[in-house]
């Protein structure tokens, strides 16, 4: 894992994690209601992994920012409808709708989006600052 | 210390301080949706004192002398204390790291006024204006 040097790389590695999260949101969303044939087809809720990436492990100083570790579907079972009359029923005339709830996919997003902003906030807001610190004693 | 750096000094650590103190915020709110994550600031007053009444790490003498900075280190960087701690265990609360951060914005600034006027104030003075 790359070093943790300065404000940029805390915010910008936070940064690129929440939108990981918010591509999971639009991917989640973009596959909420599909229908499958099988329980284990059926799509189901993708969530990031978010862990701390300390800048030393041993000190832990109290500069960190944060990584998606990975990936994962959540555990909850697809809903099960019944639909004779869909091409891809089961024989007993059952379909699968994605495990995806839509509302708490909306509220992921408008986290993922806030806790963005300020990230980028929190850079724009040192970048001044060094900028600055730079022209000291002019 | 001769009588140019020490005439800077003061508002020269409180500068590396208050910026130090920027990254600590800014890793706060980066690691404010990562369950477990526990809030961590430094106490600028403390750091200060120890800084003017010269009481900080111990000196090593030679490269292979273990870094007493890390052992020092740990205690000086404190645990936040939340108001409403949440259900994931994270202590990060985005209203009060907000404050905090613009605060030492701020402070930051005014360090950063200080020492220009300090330096103004010098070069006026070998100017001989």
């Amino acid at each position: 894992m790359s070093e943790i040097k300065n404000v940029f790389d805390i915010s910008g590695r936070a940064m690129a994690s929440q939108l990981v999260r918010l591509n999971t949101v639009a991917s989640n969303l973009a596959n909420a209601g599909t229908i499958s044939g099988s329980k284990e087809e059926a799509y189901r809720s993708l969530k990031p992994v978010f862990a701390t990436q300390f800048s030393n492990a041993i000190e832990r100083n109290g500069v960190s920012t944060v990584d998606v570790v990975g990936i994962e579907a959540i555990t909850r079972d697809p809903e099960r409808v019944f639909m004779p009359n869909h091409p891809s029923a089961d024989g007993d005339g059952y379909v699968y709708r994605a495990a995806v709830d839509e509302n708490e996919e909306m509220i992921e997003m408008v986290e993922a989006s806030r806790q963005y902003q300020n990230n980028v906030e929190v850079i724009s807001t040192l970048r001044g600052l060094m900028m600055r610190t730079i022209n000291m004693g002019k | 210390m001769n009588k140019i750096a020490s005439h800077l000094d003061f508002h020269a650590q409180a500068l590396m301080l208050r910026s130090r103190r920027n990254e600590i915020l800014a890793s706060n709110i980066a690691n404010a949706a990562t369950p477990n994550f526990k809030a961590r600031d430094l106490s600028f007053d403390d750091q200060m004192q120890k800084h003017a009444s010269g009481t900080g790490p111990l000196k090593v003498t030679h490269s292979n002398h273990l870094d007493t900075e890390i052992n020092v280190g740990r205690d000086r960087i404190l645990f936040r204390d939340p108001i409403n701690p949440s259900m994931d265990g994270n202590t990060v609360e985005l209203a009060v790291e907000q404050m905090e951060f613009s605060e030492n914005v701020t402070r930051y600034q005014t360090t950063l006024t200080f020492l220009n006027n300090r330096i103004t104030g010098l070069m006026s003075a070998i100017r001989g204006e």
